[in-house]
């Protein structure tokens, strides 16, 4: 036990000198994510609100031959730009999310009580020009029912003939599953700083102290090697722990930034949900710490275990990337697998439905079990000859 | 008393040692001597239990090594090929790092430092972060390192290598201090003059076997050369790998 502190606390201040290690496991795994999540956020829920709530501008063509339409549509916020000569090389190159055309004959038709036609261009597959285009067929559909109305009436005939189903529209989601949509990249986030939190520092304790050859003499000493191994991943794991600590506080305050009540959503990101977050994570602090420790051992050298570890960083994101495409729906099962608990539970604290306490003690026996057993293949790969000795 | 009973260790094809016995008395200075690639730095891995021998057995001090290895790693004190300090720690805490790893608690902690630290005219580099230390300056750092937990049986493995003069003698002043406490000291090298100067036995390395084991006049008697360089030439078949 006391050769297993001894380890521990001398990595632990060795590398608290290293500032590599200290940057990456304190710094930039913890303020990276809030950062860029932040900002990402800020950007598309001002265009949203803008776009959903202010004036609509949209180029029209021909406004002369309906001055009664546009003028409905300026009731409802078009404010009608002048015309342009070429509306479909517009909306390609983006200079107008949409363009309104009224041909020459609507004014003809529209006379002989026959169905009026205006056109919407647009280009779907341009991002973010949606929400216009849909609010500009929303404001032409509501001005055709009123207009259809006042005929009926005018014939003497009730409008509700015209509209035999009526929809009413009841949508369950609450401020706080409706933000919790919003955030389903957070749980990544999380782990990501678990997994570069501890990184750097699983690559130094022992591929990189191979290569520096002081693991021959380490091993000389009267310390069976897995209490070193466990003093090391201890080491490991508290570097991981205060990444992911930082990760969750940096996300709390994050959240003060964002302006996600505008758009009727809520979320709660106190220190509940940061204790409730780290409690879930815990296992894979272990689990990484001894991936990553078991990986560094393979490799011959810093630089391959640093090249081997950048590739395995997609395995936390897997989960992530799977419910981004294929949303399904969560079960008890998942929280027996080792990241995908950990995704589907943050992802239900998040949207504000709580996780149940045998649910997070499933995730936390499977994902500590799994450390386990990979620890003991660790532990043999670290009393192999080949590993203390650099070529 | 370090002793060797027929060691084999093979990498593949290769035989690296190939029937290797000896016996390092207490009070001693035993040279392991041979070319470079001879066998000297398996042999000695396997004496301090970092290799296991394919075949042949390590006592020390009656300890079998395969048996108990953590107790023969408690009464060696080992200086490897590899001397690998910490070069974000000072080599007062490269010292009483190893210190702790054997348990010793805070106080004779730091008196066995203070007297290595001495013995060793180390004390102007103690509290230096070792990166940029000399060789010479890493060499002591790593021997009072390997040496405070006092042990009775001390393993250098070429500690000399890449010293200037000053530093070597140092170092001969220092061993041979070590054998009047009445340790016993078994060190590699492939330096004739040095191992001739120092030590009271030679065992003689080539190609993985011993070719000799003697004292150093009794290897001239033996070889019937006045001059050592020309009795280990003739032992060794070949004047590949020695340094004068």
């Amino acid at each position: 036990m006391k050769s297993m502190v001894t380890v521990f606390l001398k990595e632990v201040r060795e590398n608290l000198r290293d500032k590599r290690t200290v940057f990456s496991a304190l710094v930039y795994g913890p303020l990276m994510g809030p950062i860029i999540f932040v900002a990402l956020m800020n950007t598309v829920i001002s265009r949203e609100m803008t776009k959903a709530e202010g004036p609509l501008e949209v180029p029209v063509i021909g406004a002369q031959y309906a001055p009664n339409l546009i003028d409905g549509l300026k009731q409802q916020g078009l404010v009608p730009q002048p015309p342009i000569a070429d509306p479909d090389k517009a909306v390609r190159e983006r200079d107008a999310d949409v363009v309104l055309r009224i041909p020459a004959d609507y004014a003809r038709a529209w006379t002989k009580g026959e169905p009026a036609q205006v056109e919407l261009i647009y280009d779907s597959s341009q991002m973010g020009t949606g929400t216009s285009r849909s609010r500009l067929e929303n404001m032409l559909k509501h001005y055709g029912s009123q207009q259809g109305a006042l005929r009926l009436l005018a014939r003497g005939l009730s409008p509700g003939i015209a509209a035999p189903v009526v929809v009413s529209e009841r949508d369950q989601s609450t401020p706080q599953s409706r933000a919790g949509q919003l955030f389903s990249i957070l749980p990544y986030f999380f782990v990501l700083a678990i997994y570069v939190g501890s990184m750097y520092l699983a690559i130094d304790l022992t591929a990189g102290e191979r290569e520096r050859q002081s693991l021959e003499p380490l091993f000389a000493n009267p310390v069976a090697r897995w209490r070193i191994l466990l003093g090391k991943l201890g080491a490991i794991g508290v570097y991981a722990l205060a990444s992911l600590v930082l990760t969750a506080v940096a996300f709390s305050v994050a959240g003060h930034f964002l302006p996600a009540e505008k758009l009727g959503m809520s979320f709660d990101l106190g220190a509940g949900f940061i204790g409730r977050v780290i409690l879930l994570e815990l296992p894979l602090i272990a689990l990484f710490a001894v991936l990553e420790t078991l990986v560094a051992a393979f490799a011959k050298s810093y630089r391959e275990a640093q090249t081997y570890l950048s590739l395995l960083l997609i395995v936390p994101a897997l989960p992530s990337i799977i419910m981004a495409f294929m949303p399904i729906k969560p079960a008890t099962w998942m929280y027996a697998v080792p990241l995908l608990g950990q995704q589907v539970g943050v992802s239900d604290m998040l949207r504000g439905v709580p996780v149940s306490v045998g649910n997070i003690g499933l995730a936390l026996v499977c994902g500590f079990a799994a450390a386990f057993v990979l620890g003991l293949v660790t532990a043999v790969v670290y009393r192999s000859e080949k590993l203390a000795i650099s070529a | 008393m370090i002793e060797v009973k027929d060691l084999h260790k093979a990498f593949g094809k290769v035989k690296a040692v190939d029937g290797v016995s000896f016996a390092a008395r207490d009070g001693e200075i035993t040279g392991l001597l041979g070319p470079n690639g001879a066998g000297k730095t398996t042999t000695l891995r396997m004496l301090y239990t970092l290799m296991k021998p394919d075949s042949g057995q390590v006592l020390v001090d009656g300890i079998d090594a395969a048996v108990d290895p953590i107790a023969v790693r408690r009464r060696l004190g080992v200086l490897p090929d590899a001397r690998g300090l910490y070069k974000r720690l000072s080599a007062r805490e490269n010292i009483d790092y190893f210190a702790r790893l054997h348990g010793i608690e805070t106080r004779l902690m730091h008196q066995r430092r203070e007297k290595l630290v001495d013995a060793l005219e180390m004390r102007d580099i103690l509290d230096r972060r070792t990166e940029g230390f000399s060789q010479g300056q890493r060499v002591k750092t790593a021997i009072a390192r390997a040496l405070v937990h006092d042990p009775k049986n001390v393993i250098l493995d070429e500690p000399t290598n890449g010293l200037d003069v000053m530093a070597t003698r140092g170092l001969r002043t220092f061993m041979r201090n070590l054998k009047a406490e009445g340790r016993c000291v078994l060190f590699s090298s492939h330096i004739m003059q040095e191992v001739a100067m120092l030590c009271d036995r030679i065992v003689v390395i080539a190609n993985g076997r011993v070719v000799a084991d003697e004292t150093p006049d009794a290897l001239r008697a033996q070889t019937g050369e006045a001059n050592l360089e020309d009795a280990f030439v003739k032992l060794i078949g070949s004047e590949e790998g020695l340094a004068a």
